[in-house]
């Protein structure tokens, strides 16, 4: 079985007066049908800049130097924007960050899921409206008969990100990107919302990447799990193992800051020090400054991706064995 | 909106209550009308025979009511010099400054905004970076000396289009249009154009860096993502939200066509307002300097109400309707 999405070894750069920042270096990953990956990494890691990259919305001078993009075996990264135009909306669906201003304030949610439609379908202005008022009622929109006349600031936040959910399944593609999809909502609200795409994605049989920096929410929603940091996979694996028994001792951080509601009155561990600069990254593993087990072999060369156990790899010399804490 | 407008009319009285005082007052404090009036040999009884005649002797505010009743109802007295009703005067002229501003401000509009959008989208073209270069000149140049240039281009080197005056005019019923011939055209193209330049480079900046802003944006982003063409996202989606700056600098910008008109009604000899009150200035005819202050205050006042209608149909979050408001 082909793959929905697979992506090898892409690689993001953005030329700078003062050389090539290389902000996606090789990353390779693939999402079968139906599946849920999740992507996960701090700030700068370079997560949404692999899903621009995938719909090819890169911001120029930012551009795909090296690696393969393929939907449903088909290569869509060396297509000429009208071309891939088609495709996205169509076949792949995006939902960004914050609700708030995904939407075009100053026209009717019903105006702009209509004109979703009517880019991608034949379909006429009734019809259109019909799908529009359906699609809005799939996604748990109260009255959506009257809402579809109103505008975005009508809405509360959680709202308007099912409007955005909504257009994003309009055509029904067979995978969606959601990058930070909950991170702009409050929490009483994010569980909602991610419970409505887990729902929506299952009734439509399409396969989704999650992209967050919250390891919470993708333990929760997704099949797979990869870890990027400074640009590079540094962990994945089945969502289970790889919560349960990490090998990146990046990945153990990030587990363990996860505030525990069962241990409250321990102090909340962080990983110390913060991401580095990738115009100026450390040689060999880009991790060792702020890795408990960093040793001279990690500043002499860089890790590769190696198989731990069953379905987890990890990028370490000193990998974490099943149990072992960092 | 009823209210809103009904507000909005009870502040542009406001404004012109202020306005008309200011006007008035210039008849207190710039010279003694009577000695602009009667000759060096009148005697004292006959300019106190005037002063009474012309009620002069009134108090201040008896005398600014009087005033305020009679400009309401278009009377705002004799010009001294012409010894005609100012409002004939400006009847007259109005028409032609009119024109030229309506014609400047299209053409500024028309011109400037395809421009901007284009500078706008693309940014590193070398046509954006020759539309960026000359605007700048426009920018930079004063508006007389273009004028002065035009001219001679134009109208001295090339011999195309007439220097000064306007002429080809066609009555319609006491409005007398430059629009309807040809000779009538090749009159007024050059002084609106001139007028219409600085405004012209205003507005493809103005556009441009609002483009740039609003490409920027998540819905922008977003409308991308989600497949819609070029075309629907640069001209629905980014230029509709440019347009709300764009009205607010170009209703200040009418009003500054109207001032801005004087020195080109002067370079070309155009005979509308700007004109009528250089001269006015020029004999201290009081008169026609405080109805035009009024008219130029009148129009203002009109093109902002106009503005902020405009806001209105533009932008839905401005149309506060808490009756109908969505649940928050």
């Amino acid at each position: 079985m082909t793959a929905v999405l697979d992506v090898q070894g892409l690689t993001v750069e953005f030329p700078t007066r003062r050389g090539t920042l290389t902000a996606v270096d090789h990353i390779s990953f693939s999402i079968g049908e139906g599946e849920v990956l999740g992507v996960v990494g701090e700030s700068g890691a370079g997560k949404s800049l692999t899903g621009t990259a995938v719909i090819g919305l890169l911001e120029p001078p930012g551009r795909i130097a090296a690696g393969e993009v393929r939907l449903a075996g088909k290569r869509i990264d060396n297509l000429a924007y009208e071309e891939l135009r088609r495709i996205r909306g169509r076949e792949i669906g995006m939902v960004f960050q914050d609700p708030l201003t995904s939407l075009n304030p100053l026209y009717t949610v019903g105006r702009q899921l209509m004109e979703t439609i009517r880019t991608h379908t034949d379909m006429g202005e009734k019809a259109a409206r019909d799908r529009a008022i359906e699609m809005l009622a799939e996604v748990g929109i109260p009255e959506p008969r009257r809402r579809i006349d109103q505008y975005p600031h009508q809405f509360s936040g959680g709202m308007r990100q099912r409007v955005v959910i909504a257009i994003a399944l309009l055509a029904r593609p067979r995978l969606i990107i959601a990058d930070e999809p909950t991170t702009a909502l409050d929490v009483t609200i994010q569980s909602q919302i991610l419970k409505l795409m887990r729902q929506q994605i299952a009734e439509k049989g399409a396969s989704m990447i999650l992209i967050t920096h919250d390891l919470a929410v993708v333990s929760e929603m997704a099949d797979h799990i990869t870890v990027l940091y400074c640009g590079k996979v540094v962990e994945r694996g089945r969502t289970r193992e790889l919560i349960e028994t990490p090998a990146h001792p990046y990945t153990r951080g990030l587990i363990d800051s996860i505030p525990d509601t069962a241990h409250r009155h321990d102090r909340l561990r962080q990983i110390p020090g913060s991401i580095p600069d990738i115009r100026n990254l450390p040689t060999g593993c880009n991790f060792r400054d702020r890795c408990p087990r960093a040793q001279a072999l990690c500043a002499e060369r860089e890790p590769d991706l190696a198989r731990q156990h069953a379905t987890l790899w990890a990028a370490c010399h000193f990998p974490l064995k099943p149990g072992e804490t960092a | 909106m009823l209210a809103f407008i009904i507000q909005r009319l009870a502040q542009s009285i406001l404004v012109m209550l202020v306005v008309g005082l200011i006007s008035f007052s210039l008849f207190q404090f710039v010279g003694d009308p009577v000695n602009n009036m009667v000759g060096q040999e009148a005697t004292i009884e006959q300019r106190e025979a005037l002063r009474e005649k012309l009620g002069l002797n009134d108090p201040i505010p008896v005398r600014f009511i009087k005033w305020v009743g009679l400009a309401v109802q278009g009377d705002f007295g004799l010009s001294y010099r012409m010894g005609m009703p100012v409002a004939d005067l400006i009847a007259q002229r109005l028409p032609a400054t009119l024109e030229l501003v309506a014609l400047s401000a299209v053409m500024a509009l028309a011109i400037g905004v395809p421009m901007g959008v284009y500078t706008g989208l693309h940014r590193h073209a070398w046509l954006s970076k020759v539309f960026l270069t000359v605007s700048l000149i426009g920018i930079s140049i004063p508006t007389f000396l273009i004028g002065i240039l035009m001219i001679l281009f134009f109208g001295v080197w090339l011999g195309w289009l007439p220097t000064f005056g306007r002429r080809g005019l066609v009555d319609l019923g006491g409005w007398e249009t430059s629009f309807l011939t040809l000779e009538g055209w090749s009159y007024i193209i050059m002084p609106a154009f001139t007028l219409a330049l600085f405004q012209l480079t205003l507005i493809m900046r103005l556009v441009r860096a609002e483009m740039l802003e609003v490409l920027r944006t998540d819905f922008i982003k977003f409308a991308r993502a989600r497949g819609l063409k070029s075309r629907s996202i640069n001209f629905g989606h980014a230029l509709k939200n440019t347009l709300v700056p764009v009205i607010t600098i170009m209703g200040l910008q009418i009003g500054s066509l109207l001032a801005f008109s004087i020195i080109t009604e002067t370079v070309f000899q155009w005979p509308g307002m700007g004109l009528l009150i250089i001269q006015g200035i020029q004999f201290v005819d009081i008169p026609i300097m405080s109805s035009y202050l009024v008219l130029i205050a009148l129009f203002f006042v009109v093109i902002n109400l106009i503005v902020d209608l405009l806001y209105y149909a533009v932008d839905p979050r401005l149309r506060v309707e808490r009756t109908a408001g969505g649940a928050h």
